[in-house]
């Protein structure tokens, strides 16, 4: 295959960036989206130039390090995976490809299609757990919790923490990634004696941070790897709204 | 050789670890202000250490490689963790996952160690469900447990296919919570470059940050290194991206033994290789051996015309079909261990039978359980891994068969630890992958996890103490020392080497070649020409590396080819010492096969009385043969077996 | 305390059941206007309307009406920049997953809607408070709004721009409606397609209502 791929270039956190256009020849299709871009850096090394900064790591769609705004979509043009798992024979010969970093305030990019993603550290930070100590615990079967809870908290639990729904959204907000842990905890008796706490300082950590609001556009429901739903929103601002007036 | 002790407490094997606790030195409350600790890596044993230590109080800094702890490729563990809970009622118990340990790792473990791992294991179930960890759970709401290889009950904890993500989302959450409280500061986006020490003691590190690419010196009173294994040096690997072997490497080159380095483990169902522009091997899970039959065709011709995509394998009927498992190990069938599945599949397609444009794969067939139990029971086990292979490979696996192959996937080598985790430098300790293991030459499905957090939870955070005990009076370090300026200005220098050669060839082209060599001659199946040609061959590339690697750009900010580079010198070298060792090692063992060495039937042959020892290697100096120590293996506990697949 | 008014779900409650509030007041307009066509003497309009306009219960509660749109616009309008703001640096190809597209549209439409409103305020209400309203023949001591109203849409452009905006405000409903049951926490996998349904039909029903009642004057 061959293709035109038109790449953010941004030197580093205060450059100002700027689309270039790289040909490539002879991708075979079986090659996975980021091997192309491996196969063009390898190509810009050979010639001295900067290669394209992307992240990436597990390549298995799991650890969620890459990221990558492809047409206009995170992950690009297929549904439930990460780009590590995109494979070039989603494309036709000669397509335009255009890669962009993700875009949000509180996603600065740190080189061409690398973006800082610590803002979601900090919101786990804020209270994303739950504060017991490593130690002697009750015996795990102790606490007997329902399977369609369990499975429920788990649905949840499988955020890879991407930012792909913080990337979709057209208004940058993190309210998928954050209902996520919120409802696991949630969901589960664990998480029941800090429940108010932790929701009220996850989502003033959220806003303070600078992601958008909400406005129940579901595209992060639609551009989710791990599929995670909207109801999980739903039930932090019940959570939220529990908390604030008891 | 005094420096090799292994430090095992006295008193019978079950005792052992509570005596330990019992009489260990500690740290009071007050004191553990005062103490720095310094944490590298934040998988399951780094993040469990890091979070443990700075809830006791200690003053924790932890470092990643990543963007955030909780991207640690200790997330990519699919299947489950272990422990002798015996929920189901089916006669497990605390001996017997220690001996089922011992076993799979053909006995070239020590049992102390695998003792405490699995007497912890309950407590790491316990400590997780309390974090709140999904785990799988029956109707009645307690936590279900699965079957794994190497084992006659029912003891794998699990979530989902995800198991290790939600086991390092629980101890990064833990990590978060102590990094809030303020006793844990955390480093991201950082590699450790060198260990500083001083006096003979481990107190501090040489980090580079990868965004702005310069290097900062960091001061503590012991040094962890939690940094995984080392897979990636055969190039193609499960190991993410950035999984490496150079923090092991550089404490080996400042006097840490490195323990059995050639152990490695090739894992057999993984998606085979498509192509020279390959990362990556991507994992099936293992549990798919449950219900696939694993097969090639039974004649060559028909082989040969699968490879040119002139025949369907579902056009090869039932007579022409060879299931090489079933007919080698009429037992044990297609759920042979690791190691001797993955040897099995190697020798099929080096003899020709291979399937797949490459020849380098097997097929992996369902139609049978499809045909016994229905799709829909199928689509219930595997869905997910059926998905996953659909999208990579394009193939509907419900349809025709899958095809798989080995690929390497852990290393039960690494940095040698004594029975408190301490190498040979005294105040750095090493934790999970990236010390050389509970595991011995072959670590089973579903232990991984449990060492993990075992040493990271419940090991580290008593050892550790027990050592800083002492150091309750020595003030915190200052970085303005020359054992600093002398380690950062080593690796100054040999980044400034790295950005002079400019040379005609990328660090990846190096890499790959190296890969192959390692592949072709330290992989599944090794012998004495193939480990002294590697020696050479890597020794000669090398060379090449140093006259013409191309790394473009500067040190002023981020350089992926750079740190791609500092990683690849570290593997030029440790290439050659797994070579070196598995040279030594004139025995099969687990993962280590030697062709020289096995039975009349092809089966690994062990050699007991001359090898029931960890190589614990020593480093003598730049272009100086390493020195091999070795530190006897003593088993009172358990009587050592040929393992055996073939009858039950 | 600051953080629990200024909370981003915090606004989003309040944007919720304001909104709410204000589609109640839609339903309730909507009947009053149809009464024009049910009774073409305008006796029944005027009379609903002069009620409205002397009831000193409704006569209160039109400052609650109007203190609910001022809170859903400004809310509204505060949750949009801070929405813009938290990506100064738009993409080059845009974003085009939503579930909800109409979602994408809602300050749009809002500001359409708010634009109308102020003219239609101008158009009656002012008239009516400032007493230029004509007496209705029909009845002693009632004002003829019904007239007001027929006059406006006999005029083809009036028309125009009422259907117009009414189309908007039908796809500004479609969204708010099931949106705000998101907002509020009561999303539920069993009843949400039948709350989006809901929202569509009363999209459909209200637009559709307020739309016909020009047409048919116009067309008469």
């Amino acid at each position: 295959m061959d293709l035109k791929l038109k790449i953010w270039r941004q030197a580093g956190p205060d450059a100002s960036g700027k689309f270039v256009e790289y040909p490539i020849q002879d991708i075979s299709p079986e090659s996975s989206f980021l091997e192309m871009l491996d196969i063009l850096n390898e190509q810009l090394v050979a010639k001295g130039e900067d290669p394209v900064a992307f992240d990436h790591d597990c390549r298995e769609g799991i650890c969620g390090t890459c990221s990558l705004f492809i047409n206009g979509r995170p992950h690009g043009p297929d549904t439930a995976i990460t780009t590590c798992q995109l494979h070039m024979r989603r494309f036709k010969d000669g397509d335009t490809i255009v890669i962009e970093p993700w875009r949000a305030k509180p996603f600065p990019v740190i080189k061409d299609l690398m973006v800082d993603r610590i803002a979601f550290d900090e919101i786990i930070q804020a209270g994303g757990y739950v504060s017991i100590n490593t130690g002697p615990m009750p015996d795990a079967n102790v606490l007997p919790i329902p399977k369609k809870n369990a499975d429920l908290a788990m649905d949840a639990a499988s955020c890879i923490g991407c930012g792909a729904c913080v990337a979709t959204c057209k208004n940058a907000s993190a309210m998928l990634f954050v209902s996520a842990k919120v409802s696991q905890f949630a969901l589960l008796p664990q998480g029941k004696a800090e429940a108010k706490e932790r929701v009220r300082k996850m989502v003033a950590k959220m806003d303070e941070l600078g992601f958008g609001n909400c406005t129940n556009t579901y595209a992060c429901e639609v551009e989710c790897p791990k599929e995670i739903s909207v109801t999980n929103i739903a039930r932090m601002n019940r959570e939220f709204f529990m908390a604030k007036i008891s | 050789m005094a420096k090799l002790d292994s430090k095992i407490p006295e008193g019978a094997i079950a005792e052992k670890w509570t005596n330990y606790k019992a009489h260990q030195n500690l740290v009071n409350p007050a004191n553990k202000r005062k103490i720095d600790v310094i944490v590298i890596g934040t998988g399951l044993a780094g993040g469990a250490a890091a979070a443990s230590l700075g809830e006791l109080g200690f003053n924790v800094k932890v470092f990643c490689i990543q963007d955030s702890p909780r991207r640690a490729h200790s997330i990519a563990a699919q299947g489950g963790i272990n422990a002798a809970k015996n929920y189901p009622n089916d006669g497990d118990s605390i001996y017997r996952l220690f001996y089922d340990t011992v076993k799979g790792g053909d006995y070239r473990a020590r049992e102390a160690n695998v003792y405490r791992l699995a007497e912890v294991s309950n407590n790491i179930i316990d400590q997780c469900v309390a974090q709140g960890v999904p785990f799988a759970r029956e109707y009645g709401g307690l936590l279900d447990n699965r079957s794994f290889g190497g084992a006659l009950v029912s003891r794998t904890f699990y979530a989902r296919g995800q198991t290790g993500q939600q086991l390092l989302l629980g101890a990064y959450s833990a990590l978060s919570k102590e990094i809030n409280k303020g006793s844990v500061e955390l480093y991201t986006r950082r590699e450790m470059q060198d260990i500083v020490i001083i006096d003979g003691k481990a107190r501090g590190v040489i980090v580079r940050n990868l965004v702005t690419g310069k290097l900062e010196r960091h001061g503590a009173h012991a040094v962890l290194l939690a940094t995984g294994g080392y897979g990636n040096v055969f190039f193609l690997s499960t190991n993410a991206m950035t999984s490496n072997g150079s923090a092991a490497w550089r404490v080996y080159k400042k006097g840490a033994f490195f323990g059995n380095p050639s152990f490695v483990q090739i894992h057999p169902t993984c998606i085979p290789v498509h192509g020279d522009f390959q990362s990556k091997l991507t994992l099936m899970s293992e549990s798919l051996r449950n219900d696939g039959r694993i097969w090639v065709p039974g004649n060559k011709e028909d082989a040969e015309k699968i490879q040119k995509g002139e025949l369907k394998p579902t056009e090869i009927t039932e007579e022409n079909r060879d299931y090489y498992l079933e007919r080698r190990y009429p037992a044990f069938g297609n759920l042979v261990p690791r190691d001797v599945a993955s040897r099995a599949a190697k020798e099929r397609c080096d003899a020709g039978f291979g399937v797949g444009n490459t020849g380098l794969a097997v097929y992996l067939d369902f139609a049978d359980a499809i045909n016994r139990l229905g799709k829909n029971v199928i689509e219930a086990r595997y869905g997910n891994l059926f998905q996953m292979y659909e999208k990579i490979v394009d193939e509907n696996p419900y349809e025709t068969p899958m095809m798989i192959y080995p690929a390497i996937h852990y290393t039960m080598g690494g940095i040698w630890v004594d029975y408190e985790l301490q190498t040979t430098i005294p105040g750095l300790f090493a934790g999970g992958e990236a010390n050389f293991s509970d595991h011995g030459a072959n670590r089973l499905g579903a232990s991984a996890l449990m060492q993990g957090l075992s040493d990271g939870y419940f090991v580290l955070p008593y050892t550790m103490q027990n050592y800083l005990a002492d150091q309750i009076n020595v003030p915190h370090f200052s970085t303005d020392t020359p054992e600093f300026e002398k380690a950062e200005n080593g690796i100054q220098e040999m980044i400034d080497k790295l950005l002079s050669i400019q040379g005609d060839e990328t660090v990846d082209s190096i890499h790959k070649r190296l890969g192959l060599i390692m592949w072709n001659y330290v992989g599944m199946a090794r012998n004495i020409e193939g480990l002294e040609k590697a020696i050479t061959q890597i020794q000669e590339l090398r060379k090449e590396f140093w006259t013409r690697v191309k790394v473009p750009g500067s040190n002023d900010g981020m350089n992926v080819e750079l740190e791609k580079a500092l990683r690849l010198v570290d593997y030029l070298e440790l290439g050659e010492l797994m070579a070196r060792d598995a040279l030594v090692r004139n025995e099969s063992c687990g993962g280590h096969f030697r062709e020289e060495y096995k039975t009349d039937e092809g089966e690994a042959l062990r050699d007991d009385k001359a090898f029931t020892f960890v190589s614990a290697w020593e480093y003598t100096g730049e272009d100086k043969e390493p020195k091999l120590n070795k530190e006897p293996l003593v088993f009172e506990n358990i009587e050592v077996k040929q393992r055996n697949y073939k009858s039950a | 305390m600051s953080s629990t008014f200024y909370s981003s779900l915090t606004k989003k409650y309040v944007m919720s059941l304001a909104g709410l509030f204000l589609l109640s007041f839609l339903l309730v307009h909507l009947s009053i206007n149809l009464l024009l066509l049910l009774d073409e003497s305008r006796g029944l309009f005027n009379e609903a309307a002069h009620f409205m306009g002397t009831n000193p219960f409704i006569q209160t509660f039109q400052w609650v009406l109007f203190g609910g749109f001022a809170v859903h616009m400004l809310v509204g309008v505060i949750l949009q920049i801070q929405n813009w703001m938290a990506r100064p640096k738009r993409y080059n190809k845009k974003a085009v997953s939503e579930e909800s597209y109409l979602s994408k549209f809602m300050i749009h439409t809002g500001i359409i809607i708010a634009v109308f409103l102020v003219i239609h305020l101008g158009d009656f209400f002012v008239l009516k408070i400032t007493g230029q309203v004509p007496e209705f023949a029909g009845h002693h001591g009632t004002e003829d709004m019904g007239l007001l109203v027929i006059e406006k849409f006999k005029m083809g452009g009036y028309v125009l721009f009422y259907v117009i905006v009414l189309i908007f405000l039908g796809f500004h409903l479609d969204h708010a409606f099931q949106s705000a049951f998101q907002s509020l926490g009561l999303n539920n996998p069993k009843y949400m397609p039948f709350l989006k349904g809901l929202g569509r039909i009363l999209a459909i029903v209200i637009g559709l209502g307020y739309i016909l009642i020009p047409l048919v004057i116009y067309f008469k």
